[in-house]
């Protein structure tokens, strides 16, 4: 089914991005998107084609602002953590100094069962390898997203703040990635984890119990907001996202499927779904696929 | 307790930012083969569908608060409200069912 945004009811139209409301072929909108930025930010370029330190920083804030429901829901997810770390006699900046350097909601609880049994450091890394893996995999995706002329330093800088939420935003953001929108996102990120970490442990019992196990459904509500536009726009990503979660609910629930751990489980199912597609439907520039 | 947390923490940090880095330094040419980009642009949806659902189901304290706040954020995402309503929204759903006596 598709709707047109403008016979949508409720103000739809005003907050569908410029370009993506013309019926089918959205795809191709996407990738030109892709290819030449926003005007508003074409702008801000100097004539020399390198952004002014003014672009850079209003990249940057934009970024932040972006990125605080991100670090609002980190807080809520980190709370717990905290939480957790305390029960295994963690010190607040200990469990803190982790979320710091780390910044991974699965690879961090996982390791906290290990530490408290004294597993072996080889196992701890071979644990995390696994459950993080699926980094690589969004890794390589922004590689090709960043926009070109962003250096190594810059591979190094935004490398550190590759989470799935961070994904999430940075790459479904229109037109290439400049590092300061990804730094911007950390920049409001990465507190919410260290600090909902830190008040986790010296504060485990301060908040209701409830509320923050319904905090615990900011992220997902957060992805549900991120995914679900683009999917009616497109018929191609709604399949996309449909394949995604019937495949992962069999993972979830077949015996042998589900033994496979979390982190792999989604590489897996991204793999076989992105692949499917773009082998039925390869996006060409400049060409309509949809039709 | 551990004998030395502190070097827990490094060999995890090193691990998982090597994951990360990796791909980011190593794939810098621009990749021109149209399957491989057509690939990595469904990479992101594919990716947050899987994570998402039904994971979601268990992200509450009972699955009927989860499943009222997932439906909640179905239906807001559908008419294209902002990442922040969707999400506080969905969790002051969940936060609403989660009162009801026996839910």
């Amino acid at each position: 089914m598709q709707r047109l945004p403008g016979k949508d009811a409720g103000g739809r139209q005003k907050k569908s991005p410029p370009g993506l409301g013309a019926g089918s072929g959205n795809v191709i909108y996407y990738v030109k998107l892709r290819q030449a930025r926003p005007a508003d930010i074409m702008a801000e370029l100097s004539p020399d084609g390198k952004d002014s330190f003014m672009s850079k920083r209003k990249i940057w804030i934009s970024g932040i602002k972006d990125g605080i429901p991100i670090g609002l829901g980190y807080l809520a997810v980190s709370f717990a953590f905290g939480i957790q770390a305390e029960a295994i006699g963690l010190l607040p900046w200990q469990a803190a100094l982790m979320s710091l350097t780390n910044v991974t909601s699965a690879g961090q609880f996982a390791a906290l069962a290990q530490i408290a049994v004294g597993a072996p450091y080889w196992e701890i890394a071979l644990t995390q390898l696994v459950l993080n893996l699926r980094y690589c995999l969004m890794s390589c995706v922004l590689s090709q997203k960043l926009e070109r002329g962003a250096g190594i330093g810059h591979r190094f800088g935004i490398a550190f703040g590759v989470t799935d939420e961070i994904f999430a935003l940075s790459s479904l953001r229109s037109g290439p990635l400049s590092p300061f929108y990804s730094y911007g996102l950390m920049t409001a990120a990465i507190p919410g984890w260290v600090l909902g970490t830190f008040l986790g442990v010296v504060s485990g019992d301060l908040l209701p119990a409830d509320i923050v196990s319904a905090l615990g459904l900011a992220i997902y509500g957060m992805f549900i907001a991120i995914i679900i536009p683009p999917a009616r726009q497109d018929k191609v990503v709604l399949k996309v996202v449909l394949a995604a979660m019937l495949l992962a609910t069999l993972f979830r629930y077949l015996p042998l499927l589900s033994e496979i751990s979390s982190g792999f489980q989604i590489i897996i199912i991204a793999v076989a779904v992105a692949a499917a597609a773009a082998w039925l439907r390869p996006i060409k520039d400049g060409e309509d696929h949809a039709g | 307790m551990p004998d030395n947390i502190y070097l827990y923490i490094l060999v995890m940090a090193l691990v998982t930012y090597l994951v990360r880095m990796l791909p980011l330094t190593l794939l810098r040419r621009e990749i021109k083969n149209v399957y491989i980009r057509s690939f990595l642009y469904y990479i992101p949806y594919a990716t947050l569908a899987a994570m998402t659902f039904p994971a979601i189901l268990y992200a509450a304290s009972s699955i009927w608060s989860s499943l009222a706040g997932f439906l909640v954020a179905l239906l807001l995402a559908y008419r294209g409200k902002g990442l922040v309503t969707v999400a506080i929204v969905a969790c002051a759903a969940a936060f609403l069912v989660g009162l009801i006596p026996g839910v």
